[in-house]
């Protein structure tokens, strides 16, 4: 692997260090992007813990959950592809990180699908929301967050999938340890979309299912 | 081709993830009253601290990774508790 190492750095591991700590400063600030939402979520669900209920209902849960097995899976590979980065592995590595990016297609497909379903149901605050009049007010509350936390994981799991494929193109040509550490850091990243869906999944499909 | 396998501890994490997901969307559909969200909520935390332990290797970091880790969650739980401080209390 030819490498070269910028001046400010005394080794590759004191690089592949400084990235990662920069990685994980970045990730922090997405913490809070979602907290921000989460909190919005847990505030109106204290409001109006009944519409939340009947609301979640109307979601697909075998969507949310054929979703959330897809993503962790895909994280699954990605940490294989990390493990199996090396130039003698190097096909296998980018064949790993290929199937990452078609199971992350998959949950865009999917989410396409589940959000076609919901605007047919009049489901989509704004446009022609139909809800039983008492919980309404509750119900389009939860659908908001529903919609923004969705389409802002949907938009990370985008960039998340062309950084997968750049990283799999350059692995198959000639992988370097600069590139090592660029794919520990799109595979950070990639680990960190999954845990927002976990939580998403949990707050999204799964109440209000035992009444 | 060069032989690899995927490592024990990677495909084991696998698993008990799917396994995890399949006991929450059961445990969704038992009622336990306010439970249930105290379920989903802490296997979910589970599977993210599975996730962040074993895929994003934090299991093998030194204490300094860990902080810089750790921030996110400590501001994370600022947010939530001062925010939600209000809501929690006011009779």
């Amino acid at each position: 692997m030819p490498d070269a190492v910028a001046p400010q750095f005394i080794s590759t591991a004191h690089r592949d260090e400084t990235a990662e700590l920069g990685m994980w400063v970045f990730l922090a600030t997405e913490v809070l992007l979602f907290g921000g939402l989460i909190l919005g979520y847990f505030v109106y669900r204290h409001s109006y813990p009944a519409a939340f209920a009947a609301a979640s209902r109307h979601t697909e849960i075998v969507i949310g959950a054929a979703n959330t097995a897809i993503l962790l899976t895909s994280s699954f590979l990605v940490a294989c592809a990390v493990d199996a980065f090396a130039v003698e592995t190097r096909k296998i590595c980018a064949g790993l990180l290929s199937g990452a990016i078609l199971l992350g297609l998959a949950f865009i497909i999917l989410k396409g699908v589940e959000y076609a379903d919901e605007y047919r149901e009049h489901l989509v605050p704004g446009i022609d929301f139909n809800f039983e009049a008492s919980e309404a007010n509750g119900a389009q509350l939860f659908f908001v967050f529903y919609f923004v936390a969705t389409a802002i994981h949907a938009l990370h799991m985008l960039i998340g999938i062309g950084l997968l494929a750049v990283m799999a193109t350059l692995t198959w040509r000639s992988p370097t340890t600069r590139h090592r550490a660029a794919l520990h850091s799109i595979a950070l990243y990639w680990h960190f979309v999954d845990v927002v869906w976990i939580f998403l999944f949990a707050l999204i499909y799964l109440p209000g299912r035992s009444a | 081709m060069t032989e690899w396998r995927p490592p024990v501890a990677l495909v084991f994490t696998w698993l008990a993830l799917l396994a995890l997901l399949a006991s929450t969307v059961t445990l969704a559909y038992v009622p336990l009253g306010t439970f249930n969200a105290v379920v989903a909520l802490t296997i979910g935390t589970t599977k993210a601290a599975i996730v962040a332990a074993i895929f994003m290797e934090l299991r093998d970091r030194r204490p300094r990774t860990l902080v810089f880790a750790g921030a996110g969650l400590f501001w994370l739980g600022i947010l939530l508790w001062l925010g939600m401080m209000d809501f929690l209390t006011r009779t």
